[in-house]
C-alpha cells in the first residue's frame, strides 16, 4: 500500500510501489519499490520520494544558517563547532573584510561565536562564509539551545514567529537552524523574557494553533503584540532558510 | 538386577523420545507466547536519540550520541563512520550486585549487537566521525541482548541515521524438548532432562534475514529451523510494537 503526503514512516517501510517514482533524500530503491532510509515524514513533489528528518542530530544543507563558536585556527582560516558531525571550515577569504594570515586571532578568536551561512556541504566537512548582510561575528546579547527540529516552529511561516517576538520583546532574534538562538536586547530583562518565549514555543512545538498560544503568552507576560498580516501562503517551515540577523 | 535397572532406563529414554519433560511454562504462558511488550521512544531528551524496550521483567534502555568526530583520531576511517556499541548490566539489574564496568560478557554482548546493528546502518556519509550507542539494563530477567537489540535499533531510527530497515529480535529457547519463544530467567535455568538451550536472534524487518544468531547449549539441526521460524513470527510482533512506538514519539497518525 502506498503512503500518503505527510505521513510518518520507518527506515524499511515501502513508501510507494512503480518504477515511475524516484528516490530522494531519505529514501531508495528496492526493486519495484521505493523504501525509506530513515525515520521521517514522507515528501511527494511529481514522482520524487524524499523522507524529511522529524527527529535526530541536526546535518547541514546548504544554504542554512548556523551559530557556533571557533574551535581552531588553521594557516587560513578558522574552524567553527556547530553541533554537527564535522566543524565548519571559514576561509579567510569568505569573511567581509580583509584579515592579513598571520593576524587571524585579531580578528576571529577561540571561544568566539559566530553567524555563518553554510555554503557548500561535502563528505569531507562543510565550508562557511560571512560575507552576506546578517553575519558575522556575535557581540552581546545571549545564545540559547533548543532541539533543531523545532526551528521551523521558531521562525513560523515566512518568519511570521519570529517578526512576532521581535515586536514584543524589541529583542534582536537570529535563529541558526543547528538550533542556536541568538538573542541581542537592549536589556537583560527583554532577553530574558525572550528566551523565555522561544522556550515556550519549542515545548509546544507539535499543538494547533501556535501562533495565537505565543500571543496569548506574550500577553501573559505583560507585553503588547502587534499585528502582523500572516501571508496565507501555505509553506513548510522546514523550507525556511530564514534569517533575521539584522 | 541390573537388567531391571537398564530396562527402567530403556523405558525411560522412550518415554522422553515422545514426550518432553517441560510440558508448561513457569509462567503460564504459551510456548509461542511472548511477554508483555512495551516501547517507548525519546526517553533522554538531551541525546539525538533514544529508546525503552520492555518484555515482562526485562528493561533496556538505549541512547545514541552522533555522528560526531572521533578520538583518537588514528581509529578514525577517512570511508565511513564507524558503529560504536556500549552494552552495560546496572548493578541493581538483578539479585545479586554486579560489578559495574565492563566484563567478559558485556563486551561480547556489545560487540555482537555492533555487528548486528551495523548491518543495516549506512554511516557512508559522515567519514570521521562515530556513532556511538549506549544500551543498558536497568532490569533483567533474561534475554537483555535481545531487548537491548530492540531499544538500540528504535534509538538509531529516533537518531535519524540512514538505516536501510529496522531489527527485531528475540531469544528462542529449548526446555529439554520443548521449543519455546521469550525465554525468561526460570527457563534459561532449567536443568531436567536435557536442560536448556538459549537462542538470540534478531531479523531485519524488510529482507526478514538474520542479523543475529547465538546459540547455548545442545539442539538439532531440524529443531534450530523450527526455532529460527518461531523466532521470526516473534519478530513480526516485536517490529508491530518498535514501529508503533516510533510513530508516536514523532508525531504522526498511523494509517
Amino acid at each position: 500500500m502506498d503512503k500518503e503526503e505527510r505521513q510518518v514512516v520507518v527506515p524499511g517501510e515501502m513508501i510507494a510501489k512503480g518504477s515511475e517514482f524516484l528516490p530522494g533524500e531519505g529514501a531508495y530503491r528496492d526493486g519495484m519499490e521505493v523504501v525509506a532510509g530513515r525515520l521521517g515524514i514522507v515528501n511527494i513533489s511529481e514522482k520524487h520520494i524524499r523522507v524529511i528528518p522529524v527527529s535526530g542530530a541536526y546535518y547541514p544543507r546548504r544554504g542554512n544558517t548556523i551559530i557556533g563558536t571557533i574551535v581552531d585556527i588553521t594557516f587560513n582560516g578558522w574552524l567553527i563547532d556547530f553541533g554537527g558531525a564535522q566543524n565548519a571550515f571559514l576561509s579567510v577569504a569568505e569573511v567581509p573584510r580583509y584579515v592579513n594570515k598571520n593576524e587571524l586571532r585579531e580578528y576571529l578568536d577561540f571561544g568566539d561565536s559566530v553567524v555563518v551561512k553554510v555554503w557548500d556541504v561535502k563528505a569531507r566537512g562543510i565550508d562557511a562564509s560571512m560575507k552576506m548582510r546578517g553575519f558575522g561575528k556575535i557581540e552581546g546579547g545571549m545564545i540559547v539551545s533548543v532541539n533543531p527540529n523545532k526551528v521551523p516552529r521558531i521562525i513560523g511561516k515566512e518568519g511570521s514567529m519570529v517578526k512576532i517576538i521581535k515586536s514584543a520583546t524589541k529583542c534582536d532574534i537570529t535563529v541558526g537552524q543547528n538550533g542556536k538562538v541568538w538573542i541581542a536586547g537592549n536589556s537583560i530583562e527583554e532577553e530574558l523574557a525572550t528566551k523565555k518565549i522561544i522556550e515556550f514555543i519549542v515545548e509546544n512545538a507539535t499543538i494547533n494553533g501556535l501562533t495565537e498560544k505565543v500571543e496569548k503568552y506574550i500577553k501573559g507576560l505583560g507585553m503588547k503584540v502587534d499585528k502582523i498580516e500572516i501571508v496565507a501562503e501555505n509553506t513548510d517551515g522546514e523550507s525556511g532558510g530564514e534569517n533575521d540577523g539584522e | 538386577m541390573e537388567k531391571a535397572e537398564e530396562k527402567m532406563m530403556a523405558s525411560k529414554k522412550s518415554e522422553s523420545k515422545t514426550e518432553s519433560l517441560y510440558t508448561k511454562r513457569t509462567d503460564g504462558r504459551g510456548f509461542e507466547e511472548l511477554r508483555p511488550l512495551k516501547a517507548k521512544v525519546g526517553i533522554v531528551p538531551s541525546a539525538d536519540g533514544s529508546a525503552m524496550f520492555e518484555t515482562g521483567g526485562t528493561r533496556a534502555i538505549a541512547v545514541v550520541r552522533g555522528p560526531r568526530t572521533l578520538h583518537p583520531q588514528h581509529m578514525q576511517n577517512p570511508e565511513t563512520g564507524i558503529l560504536r556499541v556500549n552494552y552495560g548490566m546496572m548493578p541493581f539489574s538483578v539479585w545479586e550486585r554486579i560489578r559495574p564496568g565492563p566484563s567478559r560478557r558485556s563486551e561480547e554482548i556489545s560487540k555482537v549487537s555492533e555487528w548486528a546493528l551495523s548491518s543495516v546502518i549506512d554511516l557512508s556519509g559522515f567519514p570521521n566521525t562515530v556513532v556511538d550507542v549506549f544500551i543498558q539494563i536497568p532490569q533483567a530477567d533474561a534475554g537483555t541482548r535481545v531487548a537491548g537489540l530492540n531499544a538500540a535499533a528504535m534509538a538509531l531510527a529516533h537518531a535519524g541515521i540512514p538505516m536501510k530497515e529496522m531489527i527485531s529480535a528475540i531469544a528462542c529457547g529449548k526446555m529439554d524438548r520443548t521449543l519455546v519463544v521469550d525465554v525468561n530467567k526460570d527457563e534459561e535455568d532449567f536443568e531436567e532432562g536435557e536442560g536448556a538451550t538459549d537462542m538470540p536472534m534478531a531479523f531485519t524487518s524488510r529482507t526478514k534475514s538474520l542479523a543475529l544468531l547465538q546459540l547455548d547449549g545442545k539442539i538439532s539441526p531440524e529443531e534450530l529451523k523450527k526455532a529460527i521460524e518461531m523466532g521470526k513470527k516473534a519478530c513480526e510482533k516485536i517490529l508491530e510494537v518498535q514501529v508503533k512506538a516510533l510513530k508516536e514519539a514523532t508525531g504522526g497518525k498511523d494509517e
